[in-house]
């Protein structure tokens, strides 16, 4: 008898993967953005079943609600919303997934020979816990990663709006 | 099928990693490119969280790695954005095989 997380699981596995893959081989571009969507989404999801809620709602919020819509955004700026893409090189195809599969069976074979000890017992991280650690100034705390992630934010977006100006400075 | 572990979702983050890496290598269209660049980096995000989870549980490194990456990809994306906007206008394409020089 199969647990029910366990195909929950595989549900989302598929669905990251498929998704995925159609993301990458589709000529239409906004077909593209919207597997990708669905990618992501499976992916938030896969952190819900790790119990890891605090990145799945970023995932969420960050990923899906932010990146795809700019992605789509782009693409309607750009102009190309209903044309196929050119369909490219067989040469280069053929060549791309030979080598990505090799380096996938060499990475997937030192995994599996890897001996990693899963341990567990320890409960998922609680968002006070989270909240805790990324301002604690001591030992270990991520206070100083935060700010610099915060100045990097601020400089992103003095840039985009920079380079995004139509007349020059 | 098997109590799904550790190793399941590092097989799924390395399939994921190199459905990215084959969309960047044929792919000629700046957005379509950074779309798989996006691909990559959640491969790596799975990663950093299931090692957090199975192999450290009591600490919290992993889960802050994925955050951090999360967000200076949120800032990736809205710079390379930009720049394919504004060579969209300068050029009138996005497609790298058309866009050789810098300055025009």
């Amino acid at each position: 008898m199969m647990q029910g997380s366990t195909i929950i699981f595989y549900l989302l596995a598929a669905m990251s993967l498929v998704f995925g893959l159609l993301s990458v081989t589709t000529r239409q571009i906004f077909r593209a953005a919207i597997y990708l969507l669905f990618t992501l989404i499976g992916i938030a999801g896969l952190y819900f079943w790790m119990d890891y809620q605090f990145i799945a709602a970023v995932q969420v919020v960050v990923y899906v609600g932010g990146i795809v819509v700019l992605i789509l955004f782009s693409i309607f700026l750009t102009n190309q919303a209903g044309e196929k893409l050119p369909r490219g090189k067989t040469v280069r195809k053929i060549f791309s997934a030979l080598a990505v599969f090799c380096a996938f069976a060499l990475v997937i074979s030192q995994v599996f020979e890897a001996d990693l000890t899963e341990t567990s017992g320890s409960p998922a991280p609680t968002v006070a816990r989270i909240g805790k650690k990324m301002l604690d100034t001591g030992q270990g705390g991520y206070a100083l990663p935060f700010e610099v992630i915060s100045i990097l934010l601020l400089a992103a977006m003095v840039g985009c709006i920079v380079i995004a100006l139509k007349t020059k400075l | 099928m098997i109590e799904p572990g550790l190793y399941h979702v590092l097989f799924i983050s390395s399939a994921l990693f190199f459905i990215g890496t084959y969309g960047f290598l044929t792919r000629r269209n700046l957005i379509t490119m950074l779309m798989s660049l996006e691909l990559i980096l959640n491969s790596v995000n799975l990663n950093f969280v299931a090692f957090n989870k199975w192999l450290w549980p009591g600490k919290l490194d992993g889960l802050f790695f994925a955050l951090f990456v999360i967000a200076i990809a949120a800032a990736e994306a809205a710079v390379a954005i930009a720049i394919i906007i504004n060579l969209y206008r300068t050029h009138q394409s996005i497609d790298v095989e058309k866009t050789e020089e810098m300055k025009n």
